[in-house]
């Protein structure tokens, strides 16, 4: 079976997961998404006629069973301090996070 | 017989009767649980010993203080000739996916391992609000990714009660073990492609997968956003459709919540089958799976499972329903396809926000800038099948690939919602109210025998993940057991909120099935 997924690919895929793994890991998962991969391509074989279209969810969602969109309103959360609780660093009500680095995108 | 060995139907019978209060239930569900359920999973576990093969472990947090509470709310009430809810005094699980104020809310994962939620899941707040007792939280797949239970990062993870040798399926695998285990007679769980159906069918429980947006996904840690639905899991036909008249209907906190009026599912449910149609289809008697040299390969489903499903029809034709057979449902097997594409890119989108700045896991370990601290934190805090959803979703949306992998999944979806409209469709050659089929093409498998590899483990959800695409509703429902007496699980697939018609075909096969032997056996645990 040919690989889709190369090392090149996989470890591209990696670092824009934010992701680090061992080699272990690396191997283990790259095969299981070769192997999955080997599953997808059986979509090619179904006949799909130009006019068929995307469907994002599978339950038609019209007036009469969604709601209207709400008003776009500031709610005041009532209690910020269980919430700021869940950070892993906070300094006077402010999230920490470490040094972003600098990027130049292209 | 025990309190917590009652349906949630006969125990609030009791209750209104005064011949038990609300404490008095929770106390025999905690005393189940003591005597079954062995310790709860956690980080760390250590080995898993012999005594922990022979338990169910379907707990990760056991929240007896708010159950208390609850329960003695319920008995003031009752003392003071208030008015309680539907199903006051019933103690009910939930899947640790839903946010619970106050409780520890994992996922089944270390990287949300020290998330307490800061508001409650609008399934569970509508639960409490009608009286039940959240007796704990319960174990599931990381993230609810897969079907076994087995990928959760608290271990020991949950055992079949059927057979503690066995998966109990997943991945609400804690809900259906803990139901099944008599501990307690409902849970809350999570269908996205199964995982409420499979592991139903694998502990001889009922298991909804509501239409989608039947109910409120607020409060739900999110997998597959146009795919998740969370339901009811019980041990009767009743109990469910209870259990879903009260968490059904729209939310204002979840704009996919939909506002369809929420049918009656209890005033109907023993009005019987006759006149009904109810469809069978070659397409769910054949199954597919990898034939280890990278194919795939199609064969017959088992025998004694194809034998379940052909009695459930006799059964409902005896009783009046017309069964139409040979319906065409050609796209079914490209369910698990398509769905290795669609849940991926959504989980990949969803999973970003774990990083290790607002809530969950940050690293301890030295990191020099934001981008390493990301990096470090969600290697530690991810298992392998996070790991997997997100390589996967992000590579088949990629530019260069999103037209060969999403577009074209996304279009085949429209093929496989096309064969339920065609199938339901009053006014189309088949015209049914509900297709019958299997859930699952195995009944419960070893532990350790399929884990670790992914594609075998997503095919055990072929004959359920197409509701899931199509958004529609389905109920599994114990069909018999098998030669290891392994419990078979038969599913009934409807039109887009026909749920009360799938409870009055359940509730019909149930009760016709009433007295058959295999309805006397118990869970190995309880014998």
């Amino acid at each position: 079976m040919s690989e889709q997924i190369s090392v090149e690919i996989f470890d591209h895929l990696v670092d824009l997961a934010a992701l680090e793994l061992n080699a272990k890991q690396a191997d283990y998962l790259r095969r299981q998404l070769n192997n999955q991969l080997a599953s997808v391509r059986e979509l090619e074989a179904v006949p799909l006629d130009e006019d068929i279209p995307i469907s994002l969810h599978g339950v038609p969602y019209e007036v009469e069973n969604s709601s209207a969109p709400r008003e776009d309103e500031w709610i005041p959360c009532l209690d910020s301090k269980a919430i700021l609780a869940q950070a892993p660093q906070v300094e006077d009500q402010y999230i920490v996070v470490p040094d972003i680095p600098h990027t130049t995108l292209k | 017989m025990d309190l917590c060995d009652l349906s949630a139907l006969e125990l609030s019978r009791l209750l209104g009767e005064k011949k038990t209060s609300a404490v008095e239930i929770l106390e025999s569900s905690l005393r189940r649980i003591g005597e079954v359920d062995g310790r709860p999973g956690s980080l760390n576990a250590g080995e898993i010993t012999p005594n922990d093969r022979s338990r169910v472990h379907a707990m990760i947090t056991l929240t007896e203080d708010l159950a208390l509470e609850q329960a003695r709310e319920v008995d003031r009430k009752l003392a003071a000739g208030e008015k309680v809810g539907p199903l006051a005094g019933v103690p009910f699980t939930v899947k640790d996916i839903f946010c619970v104020k106050d409780t520890p809310s994992t996922a089944g994962s270390r990287i949300l391992a020290n998330f307490v939620a800061p508001y409650t899941a609008t399934p569970v707040e509508r639960m409490v609000a009608a009286g039940a007792l959240m007796i704990g939280k319960v174990n599931l797949d990381e993230f609810t990714y897969g079907s076994s239970t087995e990928s959760s990062a608290f271990q020991p993870s949950t055992r079949n009660p059927w057979d503690t040798s066995r998966v109990p399926g997943g991945s609400s695998g804690g809900s259906t073990a803990s139901v099944a285990a008599y501990e307690v007679p409902l849970s809350l769980g999570t269908d996205t492609a199964g995982s409420i159906r499979q592991p139903a069918a694998f502990c001889g429980v009922v298991g909804v997968k509501p239409t989608y947006g039947r109910v409120s996904r607020y409060g739900l840690i999110a997998f597959a956003s146009s795919l998740d639905c969370p339901g009811p899991v019980s041990r009767t036909v009743t109990d469910a459709a209870s259990m879903l008249q009260v968490i059904a209907g729209p939310d204002s906190h979840d704009a996919t919540a939909a506002t369809t009026p929420v049918s009656d599912y209890l005033s109907n449910l023993e009005m019987g089958v006759r006149g009904m149609r109810i469809g069978l289809s070659p397409d769910y008697f054949r199954i597919t799976f990898p034939d280890g040299q990278g194919g795939f390969k199609e064969q017959e489903l088992p025998a004694e499972i194809e034998k379940a499903v052909r009695h459930a029809a006799d059964v409902l034709a005896s009783m009046g329903a017309e069964i139409v057979e040979d319906v065409p449902m050609p796209n079914t097997r490209y369910g698990i396809p398509a769905y290795f594409v669609i849940s991926r890119v959504e989980a990949a989108s969803n999973l970003h926000r774990y990083d290790g700045v607002k809530y969950g896991l940050r690293t301890t370990q030295n990191y020099t800038d934001l981008k390493s601290m990301y990096k470090l934190t969600r290697n530690e805090g991810f298992g392998l099948q996070p790991k997997l959803r997100i390589l996967m979703g992000m590579y088949v949306s990629a530019a260069q690939y999103s037209e060969q992998y999403y577009k074209r999944a996304l279009r085949v979806r429209t093929l496989i919602r096309r064969d339920f409209e065609a199938a339901f469709d009053p006014a189309g050659n088949y015209r049914l109210d509900a297709l019958l089929t299997p859930t699952t093409p195995t009944t419960a498998f070893e532990m350790d025998a399929v884990y670790g590899d992914s594609v075998l483990m997503q095919y055990a959800d072929q004959l359920t993940v197409p509701a899931n695409h199509a958004g529609v509703p389905g109920i599994s429902l114990p069909g018999g057991l098998d030669s290891a007496q392994l419990p078979i699980g038969i599913q009934l697939l409807g039109a887009d909120y026909s749920e009360d018609k799938l409870f009055r075909v359940a509730r019909a096969y149930e009760m016709a099935t009433e007295s058959e032997d295999w309805r006397k056996v118990k869970p190995k645990v309880l014998r």
